[in-house]
């Protein structure tokens, strides 16, 4: 196989002509600059993590850790606050994520079903949706109004479905569950239902899968706006938002730096800390993502075929 | 004779009608019976529209607090009509303008830079043969989407960190101070536009790849007969075949100028660089959640404002669209 491959990339390099050559090589270099570009940031940043305070504190790191520590991560398993957001987080993916599947299924299998009347119209709310909505504040109170604020059901049930992933799942119904195999198992004298339950789901477990990735990355586990508008208890906290209060706002709790004497090293300890936060924050989704990415693609393509 | 004449028309007219009515009773019969038969279909679909009521539309009909004074003693249909009073308050307040402008320089600075580089990075990926460095190149590309804006902004912090950062020590080894980016209401944009081309790039070049992967390889082949090279393949055949998904992506993001990513933005304020980094949302939040008087009716009324003008910018990109390149969203 390999040598297939470098025996026809040699007749493509006789044809091509001299132009050609320099334009794949700038190509080729592009990509690569392109590479280093992307990955840079997130080397320095792991680099970091896994070196010793000092070295942080004293800027000493760039791309290779400096004096390996494994410090920064020893602090953070002590972090109680890190791992209460981290449950919350897998739980409200969790739940949210069958709660968001489970909608967007049963709703876009009727709309899937070209003799269902009323189709279009309703159809149509949905897409309005993505056009125009009544805003932070109107949806604000209606949470507040149902007695959601500060709850958990706060971070499920206001998700509800997607209307980007909406409508791809119903492209899916109609592109893959022909209106025959509906036809032949209502005159074998199944119900919708049983329709439903025996056939639709069985054969929608592709979309499921896309369906439960996009919602539990972007809806669930990488935002912390719903939260942070209808959430006030510390201990409901995703998360993103207890991220959000040791990287961005620099609350860390000061029990967390006692062991450290030096000022100095204190100083580079609260900075190595969040180093290794950022890895260990990023870290589960990095890890499946090489694995799943094909879905989102695949999601993608169902999406841009309309 | 008349009569009997006007008689005859009506029995005859009556028979056309009972015709019609005849051939239309079944159908109406046939409209019940399809609803009846489906009632299941209906059953299923309960619960998604009760969400899509509560969550979606009673929004729409509490923003009506846009043109009342809110307050919560009375509840939305209590409060007193004001009018306009809200939106001209928006109008006469002296942070409109600002806000306005950094909303429209953020959105088209990110639509104008952003815009070409994942088309750039899907027609060079396009061309490489070498499946394992395609696939490579592809795989680490994607990845920044996958990091959550928290964690992207609290890298960013650390990057340009004017102590430990990359830059710092970067600025360092050239032997000159390290400026404080993240503090310096003169970057704000540019980290805030290129920061986030570094996030999306590559998932955005996901679907022109995939546009790209259904190009005629017959005209390829036609065009390498021809002695067309590699740079005029592209100009005159994978270009063109990228531009009507090229250009229904640009009218989408036309009509999104005003939603400015509410979530990274906020992160990144501080109040050094507030006044270029404070944008519709981030206000609206402000005033009706944040602030020590809280002013619902006031953030609805901006919020509602932005919604409006929003949906009608989206129409009219949409129109234009059609117009010049008979490629359009709807």
């Amino acid at each position: 196989m390999a040598s297939l491959t470098s025996y026809e990339s040699n007749i493509n390099k006789v044809n091509e002509s001299p132009v050609d050559r320099i334009f794949m090589l700038s190509n080729t270099a592009f990509l690569v600059v392109i590479t280093i570009i992307v990955l840079l940031p997130l080397v320095f940043i792991v680099s970091a993590s896994f070196s010793s305070a000092e070295a942080v504190i004293a800027g000493r790191v760039t791309l290779w850790p400096v004096d390996f520590s494994l410090l920064g991560y020893e602090t953070i398993f002590e972090h109680k606050k890190v791992w209460d957001g981290f449950a919350n987080s897998l739980f409200y993916t969790f739940f949210g994520t069958i709660f968001n599947v489970v909608m967007t299924i049963i709703a876009a299998y009727p709309l899937s079903r070209q003799d269902l009347i009323g189709r279009r119209i309703i159809t149509i709310a949905f897409i309005f949706t993505m056009l125009f909505n009544g805003g932070l504040i109107p949806t604000y109170m209606v949470v507040r109004d149902l007695g959601l604020l500060n709850t958990r059901a706060a971070m499920i049930l206001p998700t509800g479905i997607g209307v980007f992933n909406l409508l791809i799942t119903i492209t899916f119904f109609r592109t893959t569950i022909p209106p025959e195999l509906i036809e032949a198992a209502r005159i074998d004298g199944a119900s919708d239902f049983r329709i439903f339950g025996s056939i639709v789901v069985p054969l929608a477990r592709p979309i499921i899968a896309v369906l439960a990735l996009f919602y539990a990355v972007n809806t669930h586990w990488n935002t912390y706006f719903q939260a942070l508008i209808y959430l006030k208890d510390q201990e409901l906290f995703p998360l993103q938002l207890v991220l959000r209060e040791i990287l961005i706002e620099n609350s860390i709790d000061a029990s967390m730096l006692v062991d450290v004497e030096d000022l100095l090293a204190r100083e580079g300890l609260r900075e190595l800390l969040k180093y290794s936060l950022i890895v260990v924050a990023s870290l589960p989704v990095m890890f499946i993502y090489p694995f799943v990415q094909r879905h989102f693609v695949k999601g993608i393509m169902i999406g841009s075929v309309k | 004779m008349a009569g009997k004449e006007d008689a005859l028309r009506a029995s005859g007219e009556r028979s056309q009608w009972r015709k019609r009515l005849g051939g239309s009773a079944p159908r109406w019969g046939k409209f019940w019976l399809r609803i009846r038969r489906n009632w299941q279909l209906y059953v299923l679909l309960i619960l998604p529209l009760a969400w899509l009521i509560i969550f979606r539309y009673a929004p729409m009909y509490g923003a009506q607090i846009a043109f009342r004074q809110y307050s919560p003693v009375f509840g939305i249909e209590g409060s007193p009509w004001v009018g306009l009073a809200n939106f001209e308050r928006f109008f006469n307040s002296p942070k409109f303008e600002p806000i306005i402008v950094n909303t429209l320089v953020l959105s088209f600075y990110s639509l104008i830079a952003g815009f070409p580089i994942p088309i750039i990075l899907a027609l060079s990926l396009n061309q490489v043969k070498m499946r394992l460095f395609r696939n490579s190149v592809q795989m680490i590309t994607y990845a920044p989407h996958f990091i959550s804006t928290v964690v992207i902004v609290g890298m960013l912090f650390q990057f340009l960190h004017p102590r430990v950062g990359f830059t710092a020590v970067l600025a360092n080894a050239l032997g000159v101070n390290a400026p404080n980016w993240m503090g310096d209401p003169g970057a704000f944009r540019h980290i805030f536009v290129w920061s986030g081309i570094w996030q999306e790039m590559g998932f955005g070049a996901i679907i022109y790849l995939a546009v790209l992967s259904t190009v005629d390889p017959a005209l390829h082949e036609a065009a390498v007969v021809d002695g067309a090279n590699r740079l005029q393949r592209i100009r005159y055949i994978d270009i063109p075949g990228l531009l009507p998904t090229a250009m229904v992506l640009l009218v989408l993001s036309t009509g999104r100028v005003l939603e400015v990513a509410f979530e990274k933005v906020y992160l990144m304020q501080s109040p050094l660089n507030l006044s270029v980094a404070e944008v519709i949302n981030t206000y609206v939040y402000k005033v009706g959640l944040l602030s020590p008087i809280l002013d619902f009716s006031y953030s609805t009324a901006i919020g509602l404002l932005k919604g409006i003008v929003g949906l009608l910018l989206l129409i009219a990109v949409n129109h234009a669209a059609r117009r010049l390149t008979q490629n359009s969203v709807w």
